[in-house]
């Protein structure tokens, strides 16, 4: 591509506006909740390019209504073509996305999927839970006449729906009255945010409140354990069923031909059954012309996506909603398409319809899980579609994006430097943004399957970006620096670093459209690491990996805030403070994300 | 093997030389475990697939005047990287050829990648078959699927240096690394044959001329 000509380094200006806002004006996150925002419009005025709504924090106790609209509901970044309207993620840091563009996937549907007009869903042996079949059902009839995916459509309009939903909920309600008999019981129970935010009072502390009420989430330490295998006699096969069954949240990819090919717990013996009987289910809606897109049985969410030959399923007891479940489906969607390509997908299954998925997709079984685990456990990343940068000053950003720059070669796309999953610096063609929701795969890749840095030395990956093209492969050359073995040494690069935290690690990710182009991208990185050693900047992100996050009161003194997530959406970026000390473990992190994302 | 000119760099009367090695094998033989014993004397015993490709280099010396840098390049053994095999074995001057000798079918995809090397790789190129996982056998005689026997004669017959390995308990993977090197023609150039699209022949950079000037010859 011959884009050398135009690079830009986006980074410099739009990642420090975050980071502008975190360290100048702390006390906008503090006290933007009551009222008292002349903090921030000072701070807003300094960045007028930002629109007024994107910069309202929001925070994690329950009250900033809009806040939450604007900045956490986040069906993952779409593929743009459906949503360039309405959502400014897609035009990050104001580039138009290329017309190389994915296009929607429906284009590959081997089932003529109508549009969606499941009213409530409450037929048959399927109850519709609460809210979200009552948003569900509005937004899809209010959006219908489309031939997009149900699975879009349903998640455009409940994203509609949900910023609502908190305002007029009774009316909702009200609206659905057959409903209301199933939601008695369900509106206390589904997800614990609801009960709070029904009952909160101005005293009340939302975190501690959920600390000794919901028991719910009991078992989730286990959560991420393996289940035991079936063994030959099926002796154990009822234990290892309870130990499935425990799981909160389960994750199942099937072809509509019925194939398994991806289930986050179980192996296959435990989930053939299951998977026949959801694909089932699915296909009997799909052949009334009345796809099926969600039910609930007792307190467990089940949410169907289909995606042309596939069938998604995200089944959760933690209370999420569906548009959220919806974007976790839409990710592990992405991430085969990032292993295949859509063509190659196609092509699969227009050859044999009950292709076997499971082959093709070989070895990438760790990616899909680790993607899951991170929606399961929360990820603000996923919650807000949006990346999230390393804490430096701006004229030290501005100096390690203009060594990338310079030492760019003809062949580089994209190059990025990511210290500890967080941004450091990006370069990429004037006419290119990089989509949040690849930058999502990627640094799943990278920093939570741990399969890229356990292989030591340098990677030559192919990937499929579908956020950038869903057509065809990019390559990237992956470089993990030993950021606290102070040896580094720039001939003999990173290592398996077993001192440090995978999630540490210092990255240079060079991405290119040719796949002959290692060497030229490896003279590139010891080049940029040369001279980031040179001029100082290597130990600077050093530093401020190892300062890790401030904590609230270090952000306000004093400050009775625990924990906030901050988006700009001009930027695609968010921030917040370190999970320590209120959030550090599992369960209370899962629990602190709820909060947000509800 | 008779005395040869040196490749690659000459300094007094110890020789040095550089070349490209590449691992190929079905998918869970071990490539990975291998390259990490040889590379950094660590072996995980659980280990995720491989993504892509990873390069590695790692130096041996044979005697005490003879040191040989390989430049390793460990591939995904999956079926849907295969494509993109011949970019990684293209003036490769060596090869290792990885099965798993608790698994039958791993002996015939090795086979099959010997024969694609052959038929398309470098004229030269030296194979190494490594049958893996020897460990697993020690302990459970009647796990192993591939008899020694058999795949010494197999290897034998396609002209290929033989070895079975344990990466984890590294019996002798250093002696199949040394093997190859031992059998490398020394005195011919390393990789840095034309390699397409790669760096290759004088650097032209900007930074070169200032550095060079006063390097080690201006004495």
């Amino acid at each position: 591509m011959g884009t050398s000509t135009n690079f830009s380094s986006p980074a410099s200006h739009s990642h420090d506006r975050v980071h502008a806002t975190t360290d100048q004006t702390p006390a906008v996150q503090a006290t933007s909740e009551n009222g008292t925002s002349d903090s921030m419009t000072g701070d807003r005025s300094n960045d007028a390019s930002q629109p007024a709504g994107d910069n309202q924090p929001s925070i994690s106790s329950s009250k900033g209504d809009h806040d939450r609209e604007d900045d956490q509901r986040p069906p993952l970044p779409p593929r743009p073509s459906l949503l360039q309207a309405d959502l400014p993620t897609t035009s990050s840091a104001g580039t138009k996305r290329p017309a190389l563009q994915a296009r929607p996937t429906t284009a590959i549907s081997s089932v003529d999927i109508q549009t969606l007009s499941f009213p409530d869903g409450t037929r048959g042996t399927f109850s519709t839970p609460a809210t979200r079949s009552v948003s569900e059902s509005v937004s899809i009839s209010g959006a219908s006449g489309g031939q997009s995916t149900p699975s879009r459509k349903g998640r455009g309009g409940s994203e509609f729906d949900d910023t609502t939903s908190l305002m007029s909920y009774a009316p909702t309600l009200r609206a659905n009255g057959d409903l209301a008999s199933l939601l008695d019981d369900g509106l206390s129970s589904q997800s614990p945010a609801w009960k709070l935010l029904s009952s909160q009072a101005e005293s009340m502390n939302p975190f501690e409140k959920v600390g000794y009420e919901d028991l719910s989430l009991l078992n989730f330490d286990h959560e991420f354990e393996e289940i035991d295998a079936v063994d030959q006699k099926g002796g154990n096969e009822e234990e290892v069923l309870l130990q499935w069954k425990s799981k909160f949240k389960h994750y199942l990819i099937l072809s509509s031909a019925g194939k398994p090919i991806y289930s986050r717990h179980g192996d296959q013996n435990l989930i053939n059954g299951y998977i026949g009987i959801i694909q089932t289910i699915i296909s009997f809606f799909q052949g009334a012309k009345d796809p099926l897109t969600g039910f609930t049985a007792g307190k467990t969410r089940f949410v169907v996506s289909t995606d042309g030959p596939l069938y998604f399923v995200a089944i959760s007891k933690l209370g999420e909603s569906d548009a959220q479940l919806r974007a976790q489906l839409e990710a592990l969607y992405m991430q085969i398409l990032s292993t295949l390509t859509l063509p190659t997908l196609t092509q699969l299954f227009t050859n044999r319809p009950n292709t076997d998925l499971r082959g093709p997709l070989e070895g990438t079984e760790t990616l899909l899980s680790s993607l899951a685990d991170s929606f399961t456990r929360g990820s603000p990343s996923a919650l807000l579609s949006a990346l999230e940068c390393l804490k430096i000053r701006k004229s030290q950003r501005h100096v390690i994006n203009n060594t990338l720059l310079k030492a760019r070669t003809e062949k580089l796309l994209y190059g990025l430097i990511v210290a500890g999953g967080r941004l450091v610096s990006v370069v990429r063609p004037k006419r290119h943004s990089l989509h949040p929701s690849d930058l999502q795969l990627i640094f799943n890749m990278l920093f939570e399957a741990g399969s890229v840095q356990a292989g030591g030395g340098e990677n030559w990956i192919p990937v499929c970006l579908p956020g950038f093209n869903n057509r065809g492969y990019l390559y990237m050359y992956v470089s993990f620096l030993n950021a606290f073995d102070d040896g580094v040494n720039s001939d003999e690069p990173a290592s398996t670093a077993h001192n440090a935290s995978r999630g540490d690690e210092i990255a240079i990710l060079l991405i290119s459209a040719d796949k002959e182009s290692f060497f030229e991208l490896k003279q590139m990185r010891d080049d940029v690491v040369k001279q980031l050693e040179k001029n100082g900047s290597m130990d600077i992100i050093k530093t401020a990996i190892r300062q890790g996050r401030p904590s609230t009161t270090d952000i306000v003194s004093g400050t009775q805030l625990k924990h906030f997530l901050y988006k700009s959406r001009a930027n695609v970026q968010f921030t917040m403070p370190s999970f320590s000390p209120h959030f550090s473990s599992l369960l209370a992190r899962r629990r602190g994300l709820t909060k947000h994302a509800d | 093997m008779a005395a040869r000119g040196p490749a690659g760099t000459r300094g007094g009367s110890t020789r040095f030389a550089q070349f490209k090695l590449v691992l190929l094998g079905e998918s869970a033989v071990g490539k990975v475990s291998l390259v990490l014993r040889f590379v950094k004397d660590q072996f995980d015993d659980f280990r995720e697939s491989t993504i892509g490709a990873a390069f590695l280099t790692q130096t041996i010396s044979l005697d005490d005047n003879t040191t040989v840098k390989f430049e390793i390049w460990d591939t995904a053994g999956q079926e849907r990287y295969k494509s993109l095999a011949p970019m990684y074995y293209r003036n490769a001057n060596c090869a290792v050829v990885v099965y798993d000798i608790t698994q039958a079918s791993s002996l015939d995809k090795a086979k099959q990648w010997v024969k694609e090397l052959q038929r398309q790789a470098n004229e030269n190129i030296i194979i190494a078959l490594a049958g893996n996982k020897l460990d697993l056998v020690t302990s459970h005689p009647d796990k192993r699927a591939i008899q020694t026997a058999d795949a010494e004669a197999y290897a034998r017959e396609a002209g290929l240096l033989f070895f079975e390995t344990s990466a984890k308990t590294s019996e002798n993977v250093r002696e199949l690394f040394t093997s190859i090197a031992k059998k490398l023609p020394l005195d011919q150039a390393g990789p840095r044959n034309p390699r397409a699209g790669g760096r290759g022949g004088v650097e032209l950079r900007s930074e070169a001329p200032g550095t060079n000037a006063s390097g080690p010859c201006a004495c």
